[in-house]
């Protein structure tokens, strides 16, 4: 299997439900630690995008690829141990469990602790090192046995985030990481996220512009299921085509 | 030929007994996520109540009365019961309509005890649609109502009850009136809708209170009506529930879950594989022994291979469940992603 | 470490209580029997031992792994089928097999049907998942009645139990106190080794894929996998407590894998409480206490259980378990007496609309089973006639009095139950600021 410089590639990539083509030939590939952000109209397709990337969903055609090697077809737990994680828009937690519990179980496989039923959690001093790290990192440290149902709005996309990055894969996407967040919070999550993300690949979809040109290195515009434009921020606020698609004043109020 | 083609009626018109009350399963289960348990239990319910009408009322009347008698019990009961439940997710609405199979067959018991109630149908119901005469030199021949004596004296004479031929009619026009609703009415769109996406409907807000108890109700009717006619041609006694229980969620994964027409086609298919068999006294054992190969009680798995597909007729079902799961999971004519 | 306990609990046990509720628990089932000497009581003690590792293994589906089965007799049922015929070998001369080893022999039956069925149940999850084992528990009835060279036809396979060379030398397991203690053995070991389950990477995952299935499958797990392991250490203890009822009752019939007995697994163990682990332990000893007593005093006890059940699922869906812990908590705030009164005005109401309904439900199935002996019903200590129309009005208005009383005093409850969690929520903010 060749490994390109390419993270993650996205090669013609087209999905039909039915009759209705919702990705129209996708092109767009992600270098090694590169943080991108994609944007777009509603219904563009943005969150099909993701559940195609991470095997929720299957082509109609076109290939993608993660370090080189084809990951469509395959399912979500296979994309996910060669390297690729997700987080939800909506916290997709383990409701029963706490925080801490949480974040040791997204570790379990990346430490290769598999199906086993013959060692104590307890004893398992890499998982419980790792999901300490990952707590601090996240800082919730002061809300480690709290059931993730009782977590504050806040606190519940924190961890979201931390379940995400736990296993340790080299490409992240997140899906509105800061939907429903006030400024301020926003501003502190986007901090969170470029320091658990460092070293890694970032796709991200996001609406707010003020995190797009913070954050990202890059940035896709996806619009009508294809990607019309994928480069720096400046670059691309100045692109005609995508001008025209978001009629301009979107990206003239994130200035 | 006249035993086969009556038996090929019986299995049909099984399986459109089936029908109906899995069609209302899974209209139940497509608009409000709920598996309805208690599904067979609304179907005795609609036989009992039935009989106890037809004294009161007479048959026709009471024909109409019990499904809307009971389709209110099971309005009530989802107002009352299910709706609390709703909030606790999918294995406590189960849970409960579980507990209330439980209860319902108790109290049908404790009213009207735990053997068999003889539920005779009304003359006009009574004795055969018709009847297939083989006669050795004229061939095959129907003939209306009942056949004289002196007539299957010299041929093979089967007749089809009219029982049985009236719960042809009735799933039939069911079944056609459920179409004309499902493709022509407003109501019928949401209603396909929400048989292969629910979440929508449910978005939609299609899921005020009155809606989910219509719903419900019109599906214990539906139970109902099929109980009351199922209570006449066969035997109306405490265990009508469990025998027809399972084997409807049988139909229900092989046809599909969420599919009406997959219900329809299980429905017919398990209705057919329950009746047919049961004609055939041969077994694997004699069909390897007319081969040629010597089969006896030495032979490893003659336990298993000397069972007559009579005997073995009840498990069928069971048999061709599991392999739809091994081999297609999502069910005949499932449509909807798991 | 502070601990938050809002709405859900999560208790982590201390170690001191570690060892001294394990200690109890091998205490309890020590000294039991040498409380009850009775034989009835031992005869009791012993099937709530069986049941407790029964109900404990149905729970690492149902409570563990959120998949609800209404088949799992199947795999307790099989377990005795194979235990009771091996015992037969062992009779025979066949197979020299220690008695003390058969209930092995049932889990290993058990763990090996789950493999064979879990792989086609567990390719679905949720309602499918329940239907599905509905199906197969039918499948698995009707052969049963079908191969009766296996099951033994209608009168079951039967056995002896005190064969071949004393275990340790004088356990001939001939006494039922005998018996009870092996089973009270087997009881301690697959409670801890079920409990030990919990606290492994794949018992965490269980509960991850009972949480969020689809989650699980992002952070590198196949769910259905998960799922198909635990089915299968479910099967393996279910077999191993047919295997003990095999050795129990030396007789075995084909409703061991009959609905009836899957449905009563489900019942108790979510009535014990399907979220704590010592629930099911709790819903076991309900499980015999119920189906030997209760059948006793009444008739209508199939009914009184669905009522009850159906309220528990309503408003207790905990089980009894969460009713314990919820009120431990309230009283280790201090504010337990301050629902004293509530939870008399509970009892009171709901044994008042017990006493109509249960009357009246003794006075039908008087009608209809000894409507021979005459109108008259004796009901705690009053006569009741049937015939008459006072016995049947008094009984209603009883009814429907408790039944309005009752639900005055449930809402009173329940906006004293908030007040409480509101002030214990104060305490921990209180106590969190320190």
């Amino acid at each position: 299997m060749s490994s390109s410089e390419f993270a993650l590639e996205l090669l013609a990539v087209k999905k039909a439900f039915g009759k209705s083509e919702i990705i129209r030939g996708a092109q767009l590939q992600v270098k090694a630690g590169e943080r991108v952000a994609i944007i777009g109209p509603n219904g563009a397709g943005k969150s099909t995008l993701f559940n195609l990337i991470t095997g929720r969903f299957g082509l109609s055609s076109g290939e993608i690829r993660l370090h080189g090697q084809r990951i469509d077809g395959k399912k979500p737990y296979e994309i996910n141990r060669l390297g690729l994680s997700r987080s939800f828009q909506v916290s997709n937690l383990f409701t029963r469990l706490s925080v801490f519990e949480n974040i040791r179980c997204a570790v379990l496989w990346s430490l290769g602790h598999r199906y086993s039923f013959w060692k104590f959690l307890a004893d398992l001093t890499d998982a419980n090192e790792r999901a300490e790290a990952v707590l601090a990192m996240i800082k919730l440290d002061r809300r480690r046995d709290v059931p993730a149902m009782n977590l504050t709005y806040a606190e519940a996309r924190a961890l979201e985030i931390g379940i995400t990055i736990a296993g340790g894969s080299s490409v992240i996407l997140l899906d509105e990481p800061t939907a429903g967040m006030s400024k301020s919070e926003t501003q502190r999550f986007i901090q969170l996220i470029r320091e658990v993300t460092v070293g890694k690949t970032l796709l991200t979809v996001e609406h707010d512009m003020g995190v797009v040109f913070g954050l990202a290195d890059k940035i896709a515009v996806l619009v009508y299921g294809e990607v019309i434009a994928f480069d720096v921020p400046d670059a691309v606020r100045a692109d005609a085509r995508v001008q025209e698609a978001y009629l301009g004043s979107v990206l003239a109020e994130a200035h | 030929m006249d035993q086969i083609l009556i038996n090929l009626l019986n299995g049909f018109s099984s399986g459109l007994l089936l029908f109906m009350l899995s069609s209302g399963l899974t209209l139940i289960f497509s608009m409000m996520g709920v598996l309805n348990f208690a599904h067979a239990s609304f179907y005795m319910l609609g036989a009992y109540v039935a009989y106890t009408l037809v004294g009161v009322i007479g048959f026709w009347p009471a024909l109409i009365l019990a499904p809307i008698v009971v389709g209110g019990i099971g309005a009530g009961f989802e107002r009352f019961a299910l709706r609390r439940v709703h909030k606790f997710g999918h294995v406590a609405e189960l849970l409960i309509t579980f507990g209330a199979s439980y209860v319902i067959l108790e109290l049908v018991q404790l009213i009207w005890g735990r053997t068999a109630v003889v539920f005779t149908p009304p003359p006009s119901l009574q004795g055969a649609a018709f009847t297939i005469i083989q006669h050795p030199l004229e061939g095959l021949s129907l003939m209306w109502g009942g056949a004289p004596a002196e007539l299957c004296a010299a041929a093979a004479c089967s007749n089809f009850p009219m029982t049985r031929f009236f719960l042809m009619g009735v799933a039939l026009l069911m079944l056609l009136a459920l179409w004309l609703l499902l493709t022509r009415t407003r109501v019928g769109m949401v209603i396909q809708a929400a048989l292969t996406h629910p979440e929508m409907v449910e978005s939609l807000g299609h899921n005020v209170p009155a809606v989910l108890m219509l719903v419900f109700g019109s599906g214990c009717a539906l139970a109902a009506l099929a109980g009351v006619i199922g209570g006449f041609t066969f035997v109306t006694e405490p265990s009508m529930a469990v025998i027809v229980g399972s084997i409807i969620f049988v139909v229900v994964v092989v046809g599909g879950v969420g599919s009406l027409a997959g219900a329809f086609v299980g429905s017919i298919l398990i209705g057919l594989l329950q009746t047919l068999p049961l004609t055939i006294d041969g077994s694997v054992a004699t069909l390897l022994n007319a081969l040629g190969l010597n089969v006896g009680p030495e032979t490893f798995g003659y336990a298993l291979m000397r069972l007559s597909m009579a005997q073995v007729a009840p498990i069928l079902p069971y048999l061709l469940m599991v392999l739809i799961l091994i081999f297609r999971p999502k069910g005949l004519l499932g449509t909807r992603e798991d | 470490m502070n601990s938050s306990r809002a709405q859900s609990f999560h208790f982590k046990p201390l170690n001191v209580g570690r060892w001294l509720v394990w200690g109890l628990y091998a205490f309890a089932l020590i000294v039991a029997p040498l409380l009850w000497t009775s034989s009835f009581a031992q005869t009791m003690l012993t099937q709530i031992g069986i049941g407790i590792i029964a109900c404990l293994a149905y729970n690492i589906l149902l409570g563990q792994g959120g998949m609800l089965s209404f088949g799992h007799a199947v795999y307790s049922g099989l377990g005795s089928f194979l235990a009771i015929h091996t015992l037969n070998l062992a009779v025979s001369g066949a197979w020299n097999i220690p008695v003390s080893l058969i209930p092995l022999i049932g889990g290993a039956a058990g763990m090996g049907v789950a493999a064979l069925l879990g792989y086609v149940s567990t390719k679905k999850a949720g309602t499918p998942f329940a239907m599905i084992t509905l199906g197969l528990g039918e499948l698995v009835w009707s052969m049963s009645l079908m191969i009766p060279e296996f099951f033994g036809g209608e009168g079951g396979v039967s056995s002896n139990r005190v064969i071949g060379e004393p275990f340790l030398g004088f356990l001939t397991f001939g006494p039922q106190i005998q018996v009870y203690y092996l089973i009270a053995a087997y009881c301690f070991i697959s409670t801890a080794a079920m409990f030990a389950l919990t606290r492994t990477p794949l018992g965490r995952m269980l509960n991850a894929v009972r949480d969020n299935p689809e989650r699980v499958a992002f952070i590198g797990y196949d769910t259905q996998w998960v799922r198909y392991l635990a089915f299968m250490i479910s099967g393996f203890f279910a077999g191993v407590a047919g295997g003990l009822a095999a050795l129990n009752f030396e007789i075995v019939t084909a409703e061991v894998v009959g609905a009836a007995r899957s449905g009563a697994y489900l019942l108790f163990t979510f009535l014990g409480g399907a979220t704590f682990f010592f629930g099911p332990i709790i819903g076991a000893v309900l499980m015999v206490v119920g189906l030997v007593l209760l059948s006793e005093l009444t008739q209508a006890w199939l009914l009184y259980l669905g009522l009850i059940f159906l309220f528990m699922v309503m408003y207790a869906p905990g089980g009894i378990a969460s009713l314990i812990m919820m009120n431990l908590r309230v009283a280790a705030y201090g504010k337990l007496r301050q629902l004293t009164g509530s939870y008399l005005a509970l009892a009171g109401t709901a044994l008042t609309m017990l006493v109509g309904g249960g009357a009246m439900i003794e006075m039908l199935y008087h009608m209809q089973l000894n409507a021979a002996m005459g109108p008259e019903v004796e009901f705690i200590g009053v006569t009741l006639n049937t015939a008459g129309v006072d016995a049947w009005f008094g009984s209603v208005m009883v009814m429907l009095v408790g039944l309005g009383l009752f639900e005055m005093s449930r809402r009173q409850y329940v906006r004293e139950w908030g007040d409480v969690q509101a002030e214990i929520e104060k305490e921990i903010k209180r106590r969190e600021a320190l």
